[in-house]
């Protein structure tokens, strides 16, 4: 099932970051050296100090491609669109940033690697290693608390607040979804 | 700004911009002061704000409308609680328990302009004729000393103001002169499942009233099916109380937030004289008016009047009955659900389209009034289960569809009857945020009142089994809650022995003080009671302006 812009945009429109209309204009900036604090945004990034926005969302797509079922594609387009809207510059943003530096630092201690040149097993275990698997998302908790708050749960809120996300389980309005008052009324397909 | 926990510096951050310029110095020479800018308080101010000078204190925040996704996000992250949503709690909201049963109060509100409707489900129905009569036509509980006709035009247009969807298909339903404003929302899918049940079993079911923009109204949008109604509506397509704030202001009143009001004083003619209220700077002011309306809801405004306690009035303000803070009530809640072996399309939207009020007539001595209600929200919601478990990927998927898909639910209402030592008092020795005593809540529930949920509960399980669905649980007196609708603290009555407020919901004690809340309904029905709430509110802010012309 492939994700699209409209998912990306669906999404952000449930979670409360810009929208639809600010989709790409912010990644132009960012491409123009934008980072936080005004650091110079590289994807080429070492692992010190805090990431840049692209290289939160090459970290983010590795992620997105491990916690999201394999039965969806467009995963790359639909995180970096997503991301255009929540790397703001808020305080979310910045938590953001903060948990992707600490995946990313225990993807490079653990398996020598970022986790996005780690192959998707190797994903999977370093989230279940930093405890984010049964960890409970709290924005001011542990690492593994952070991390299951500001990533895994920031791609699985993306997803399952999407028309794509929600229709894989079988609803295609799904809450935080502006979907409409029509679908409750139609039975199933 | 974006992420549930941008919103944290709410509180602050109105003073933090505009660099700490934010008057909130008395209105001087104002002509009605309202404690309160709920639905009560900001329908009083709307409707003077044309011809008097209006000011209105509350004690919460103007929350920021464009925060209302970021408060989306707090609902469904399992980070945040219910009273996170719009951040209820801690000291300023501390208060204490000491009844029968735990009444969780600061999740049944919330303290800000625009006040609990911010978080409402929005449903809106009128009571019933005999709900005003209960103890003449049931033979318990009291009477009101007015009647459903003298607030059934106030009804008519706390529809308009609100702006309702609505029909007339209901035959249960009071008496009424004119179409709802809009059209009601079509039933749902899974209500056409429930009706072939209920046809077999001869239970009727019909629309119900919701204060939710079914087509565009008055400037707002129709709902775009977010499906979190209760706790927040980013469109702003269910009404709030903002609506009639914004409306009061461009109409000149004054509306100043983060001034909870402390004190009411009173001179020796038994004329209230001003509303003592703190500002966030630590100041202490004095707004003083002709006449106050206080419209602090079933809890607040009970306390206010103790913690205004004067020489000439030792046990609180108004309080020459004895009765403030008396006859506590909330609605009971009675519910069954299960699972089908079908579809059911659930949680698409946050709001229910179909109910019975079939049965609600039948309340006698022994049985209260009930209604029953069609959910189309039961079971979890998708996107909230994939928040909260300890997998991903493929098999986060089928957990999510082996859960989400095939459930229903009923719920129901239930009167409880008014009973003095179910109350609000001040609590003994705990404070506030300001070193004012909390309030401290006795909520006792009546065996009628659990012998009717009891009811409830056997027609809900009929259709369910009727159905063929596999019940899975019952909300029995047992395991009951209250729907967050606070009544009863205040009363109204013709005998200034028996009531805090006559039946224009002007106290008795003192000539220039209306109270405009639920806390006045003598008893409670089984409706929702915003609606009530707002019909009242339009009586007294006539009353009021009537007075005021008098006094002129």
């Amino acid at each position: 099932m492939e994700l699209t812009r409209r998912d990306a945009a669906a999404a952000l429109a449930a979670i409360g970051a810009t929208g639809g209309v600010a989709l790409g204009v912010r990644r132009t900036a960012d491409r123009r050296g934008g980072g936080p604090g005004g650091e110079q945004a590289d994807p080429a990034w070492d692992g010190e100090g805090l990431p840049g926005d692209e290289a939160v969302r090459t970290a983010m797509t590795a992620v997105a491609e491990a916690v999201y079922p394999g039965a969806v594609s467009g995963v790359d387009a639909f995180v970096g669109a997503f991301l255009d809207g929540r790397l703001d510059g808020s305080p979310h943003c910045e938590g953001i940033r903060a948990a992707v530096a600490e995946v990313e630092s225990a993807a490079r201690s653990w398996y020598d690697a970022p986790v996005a040149d780690l192959p998707p097993a190797d994903r999977d275990e370093l989230l279940r290693e930093l405890g984010a698997d049964t960890a409970e998302e709290d924005p001011d908790g542990t690492t593994a608390e952070r991390v299951r708050y500001y990533v895994v749960n920031e791609l699985l809120l993306a997803l399952y607040s999407s028309p794509t996300g929600g229709e894989l389980v079988g609803i295609e309005n799904p809450q935080g979804h502006a979907g409409g008052a029509e679908s409750y009324q139609r039975g199933p397909r | 700004m974006s992420g549930a926990e941008s919103v944290d510096g709410e509180r602050s951050a109105a003073d933090v911009d505009a660099g700490g310029a934010v008057d909130r110095s008395p209105v001087p020479d104002a002509d009605v002061c309202v404690v309160g800018a709920g639905p009560a308080g900001a329908l009083v101010a709307d409707r003077l704000a044309s011809d008097r000078d209006v000011v209105v204190l509350d004690a919460g925040p103007r929350f920021d409308p464009n925060n209302r996704l970021a408060r989306q996000e707090r609902a469904i992250r399992p980070s945040y609680d219910r009273p996170d949503v719009w951040g209820v709690g801690g000291a300023r909201d501390a208060h204490e328990n000491a009844g029968d049963r735990s009444y969780p109060l600061n999740h049944a509100r919330v303290k800000g302009v625009g006040g609990s409707t911010l978080h409402w489900q929005g449903m809106v129905m009128r009571l019933h004729e005999d709900d005003f009569d209960s103890a003449s036509e049931r033979g318990v509980g009291a009477d009101w000393p007015v009647d459903y006709a003298d607030l059934r035009p106030y009804y008519a247009e706390a529809e308009r103001e609100l702006g309702v969807a609505g029909a007339s298909d209901n035959p249960y339903a009071p008496p009424r002169e004119e179409p709802h404003p809009m059209p009601p929302f079509e039933p749902s899918y899974s209500d056409s499942l429930f009706a072939e049940a209920c046809e077999s079993l001869g239970i009727d079911m019909h629309s119900v009233p919701n204060a939710r923009n079914s087509e565009p109204y008055e400037g707002r949008s129709p709902c775009v099916g977010y499906g979190t109604c209760q706790p927040v509506c980013p469109s702003g397509a269910k009404y709030d109380a903002t609506v009639h704030v914004e409306r009061a202001e461009e109409k000149g009143a004054t509306v100043i937030d983060r001034a909870p009001v402390e004190r009411l004083e009173h001179d020796g003619d038994d004329r209230m004289t001003a509303a003592v209220y703190a500002t966030p700077d630590g100041e202490r002011h004095r707004q003083e008016a002709e006449a106050f309306v206080v419209a602090a809801g079933g809890v607040e405004t009970p306390r206010l009047l103790l913690l205004s306690a004067s020489d000439r009035y030792p046990d609180g303000l108004a309080n020459g009955s004895g009765h403030v803070g008396e006859f506590f009530m909330d609605h009971l809640f009675a519910g069954a659900g299960g699972t089908l072996d079908e579809e059911t399309r659930q949680n698409h939207v946050g709001f229910y389209t179909s109910a019975c009020d079939q049965f609600y007539d039948e309340a006698d001595e022994e049985q209260a009034p009930f209604k029953l209600e069609f959910f189309n929200y039961a079971g979890p919601s998708p996107v909230e289960m994939a928040l909260a478990g300890d997998d991903w990927g493929d098999a986060l998927v089928d957990r999510l569809r082996d859960g989400y898909g095939n459930h229903v639910a009923m719920g129901g209402l239930v009167e409880q009857l008014p009973d003095a030592d179910s109350r609000v008092t001040l609590a003994d020795d705990r404070t506030d945020d300001r070193g004012n005593p909390v309030p401290r809540i006795e909520w006792s529930v009546d065996d009628r009142a659990l012998d009717t949920i009891e009811r409830a509960n056997e027609i809900q399980v009929a259709i369910l089994e009727e159905l063929g669905a596999d019940v899975e649980w019952i909300a029995g007196p047992d395991a009951t809650g209250p729907a967050y609708h606070h009544m009863g603290t205040t009363r109204m009555s013709d005998d200034p022995g028996a009531g805090v407020v006559d039946a224009d919901c002007r106290t008795h004690d003192l000539t220039n003080c209306w109270i405009a809340s639920s806390s006045v309904f003598p008893t409670s029905g089984a409706m929702n009671p915003t609606l009530t709430i707002a019909a009242l509110a339009l009586r007294v802010g006539d009353d009021v302006a009537d007075w005021l012309g008098d006094d002129s």
